[in-house]
């Protein structure tokens, strides 16, 4: 069956033009949503996956922007749009939560006003009070309790996990094709992050939207994604559905990235940690951008650059010599 | 509402604090009043009489507390030099100063804000500099000279506008544009700075995202928040306000309450310099409590109060 993608992004190259010189914090990345499908962008901070993201909500901070590239979004290209019409996209078709719930809503604004706002702005018909109805649905939906007495609340009078219950709620209203999540999760609780998270899939599951989310855990991602992309250094490193992920992991980077989630039972003294850091963006490395923290890196990864390519139906990696595939055995 | 009265409540030691403090001081300050009152040709008897009449042979803390006793009920003496009651000179010039502080406020917050909007929104370029610019001269320029520079220009060379006060609007302008001009400027940086911080702000992208647009972001999201500080110094400057007022209403003539103050200073006119500083304090201590309160109207946070 051929899948419909929701948002197609293409050799998106959105750069930082800095006194130091020119960060390619997103270099070449193509990043595909299929409709009703949920998609994660794995990474460490840095690695341009916000950035992607907000090339495509024009959301990039001076002196970033997209330098070239295409994205389409339901079969229209976004990527040139002027300012104006891409606001209409957004909120609407296209809408967003934030990785800080603490400073992602105006403190002087009563939450519910917030939420209402995105729906006025996107249909200038709709009456006040219908409006106001409809945030308190959406309330009720998202799981905010009381949500007549919520309405009147102001962001810093609610818990971390309620202010985010009330940005999805924000970007919901609108009913969108596509949710885009920024590390929804990363500034809560434990608890309360199973919790969004659910809620997450429970209305993709009933509105059919496709959701891109962005984390830099993997255990978030298996629990949710039907397909992952890993993101290094501003561009894709592997790519694989969920499963074929964790089960063949090709790519050095992203065996580090799953050893290092700690886990109960494996009893190990230290943590694993990828030795080394994250490489400055302005001297990257002139062969693999990973070479320099690779255990397994040789003399060519050094020396040559590497292209994305497939090694099983529907799983790229970027590596000259990705990691044979083993039996998982028991531990 | 109950912090505000709590505020309003927490004013009245200061208020006796300051009556304390002037009184104080203005018995420091070298020169007998009742000499001074008689001026060339007196005797002994003349001037003990005097003092007796005039309360300075009672204790210090009986005068200041009979001082308190008529000022809680709005008599604060009479003027030896013009023997009138000071409530009532007091209540004559309220109105020019209030005039002129007014129209002060008006042009220097509707200035400020204005040109501090701009220049944020076009940071960097050429309008932003040339405001920034323009305001760091009205920061720097001392009141007097603005005053005489703006009498020289408009009222002399260009004669637009008449030099001193003649109880029309138009002789108002210059005085209200000179005492007004050092505000115009910080509140034209305040407002720039704060705006431009706000604009980082996370909630500011939150509101992009949901699709609005750029003019409706600032005016919507970032310009209450950054309004916070700017708030709290334009109620400052109410205070400045009427010290400026005193320099602004000598150069234009203004019989405000600036100059009733500068003439009781030169007649050791002790119950009218007395009056004045207290009034001008109530309005001092009134500008804050204003200033707290906008805060609270405007941040949410700060309405908790307990």
């Amino acid at each position: 069956m051929e899948e419909k993608n929701i948002l197609e992004i293409r050799g998106l190259k959105s750069y930082f033009f800095t006194d130091n010189g020119v960060v390619p914090a997103v270099d070449g990345v193509d990043l595909d949503i299929p409709e009703g499908k949920i998609i994660g962008l794995v990474g460490e901070s840095g690695c341009g996956k916000s950035m992607t993201v907000r090339s495509v909500m024009g959301l990039l901070k001076y002196p970033g922007r997209v330098v070239e590239g295409s994205i389409r979004f339901d079969g229209r290209e976004i990527a040139g749009l002027k300012e104006n019409e891409l606001r209409d996209i957004c909120g609407k078709d296209i809408s967003m939560i934030f990785q800080e719930p603490m400073t992602s809503l105006n403190p002087v604004i009563k939450v519910g006003k917030q939420v209402r706002e995105t729906l006025l702005i996107h249909d200038r018909s709709i009456s006040r009070e219908e409006a106001d109805r409809r945030v308190i649905e959406i309330f009720k939906k998202v799981g905010i309790s009381e949500p007549e007495k919520r309405f009147n609340s102001y962001p810093h009078q609610l818990s971390g996990g309620l202010r985010q219950r009330v940005m999805i709620a924000m970007a919901m209203i609108c009913k969108p094709k596509l949710l885009i999540a920024d590390e929804p999760t990363t500034a809560l609780d434990v608890t309360i992050e199973a919790q969004i998270l659910r809620l997450m899939k429970e209305l993709r599951d009933e509105t059919g939207m496709s959701v891109l989310l962005i984390t830099h855990n993997l255990g978030v991602v298996a629990e949710l994604c039907d397909y992952i992309y890993v993101m290094y250094a501003g561009k894709i490193v592997e790519q694989a559905e969920t499963f074929e992920l964790f089960d063949h992991t090709a790519h050095p980077y992203t065996q580090g990235l799953l050893d290092s989630i700690p886990r109960i039972g494996r009893n190990a003294d230290r943590l694993h940690t990828i030795p080394g850091v994250v490489p400055n963006l302005l001297h990257l490395p002139k062969g693999c951008a990973f070479c320099n923290r690779c255990e397994l890196a040789e003399k060519s990864c050094h020396d040559q650059g590497v292209e994305l390519r497939e090694i099983s139906p529907g799983h790229k990696v970027r590596c000259i010599k990705p990691i044979e595939h083993k039996e998982v055995t028991g531990s | 509402m109950k912090y505000f009265l709590k505020r309003v409540i927490g004013t009245i030691p200061v208020l006796l604090g300051v009556v304390l403090l002037i009184f104080v001081m203005l018995r420091i300050i070298p020169g007998n009043p009742v000499v001074i009152l008689l001026g060339e040709h007196y005797d002994q008897a003349t001037i003990d009489r005097l003092t007796d009449l005039m309360g300075y042979d009672q204790p210090i803390l009986l005068q200041f507390v009979n001082y308190v006793k008529g000022a809680l009920v709005g008599d604060l003496g009479v003027s030896y030099k013009y023997s009138r009651p000071v409530t009532e000179m007091i209540m004559e010039a309220l109105p020019y100063t209030i005039r002129l502080a007014l129209m002060a406020v008006v042009f220097a917050w509707g200035l400020g804000l204005i040109t501090g909007i701009i220049a944020a929104v076009k940071k960097n370029n050429f309008i932003d500099r040339m405001f920034m610019g323009v305001s760091l001269l009205g920061v720097s320029m001392p009141i007097f000279m603005t005053s005489l520079l703006l009498q020289y220009i408009f009222a002399f060379k260009l004669g637009w506008l008449p030099m001193t006060e003649e109880g029309t609007f138009a002789s108002m302008i210059l005085p209200a544009i000179a005492l007004g001009w050092n505000s115009a400027g910080s509140v034209a940086r305040m407002t720039r700075s704060s705006l431009i911080e706000v604009m980082q702000a996370d909630y500011i992208d939150t509101a992009r995202a949901k699709g609005l647009r750029k003019g409706a972001v600032i005016i919507g999201h970032a310009l209450k928040n950054s309004l916070l500080p700017v708030v709290t110094m334009m109620a400052l400057q109410l205070s400045s306000m009427l010290s400026g007022a005193v320099i602004t209403e000598s150069v234009f003539a203004i019989p405000g309450i600036g100059r009733l103050a500068t003439t009781a200073i030169n007649n050791r006119d002790m119950p009218v310099l007395q009056g004045t500083v207290l009034f001008t304090t109530v309005i001092v201590i009134a500008g804050n409590l204003l200033a707290d309160f906008l805060y609270s109207v405007l941040d949410p946070r700060i309405r908790k109060g307990d």
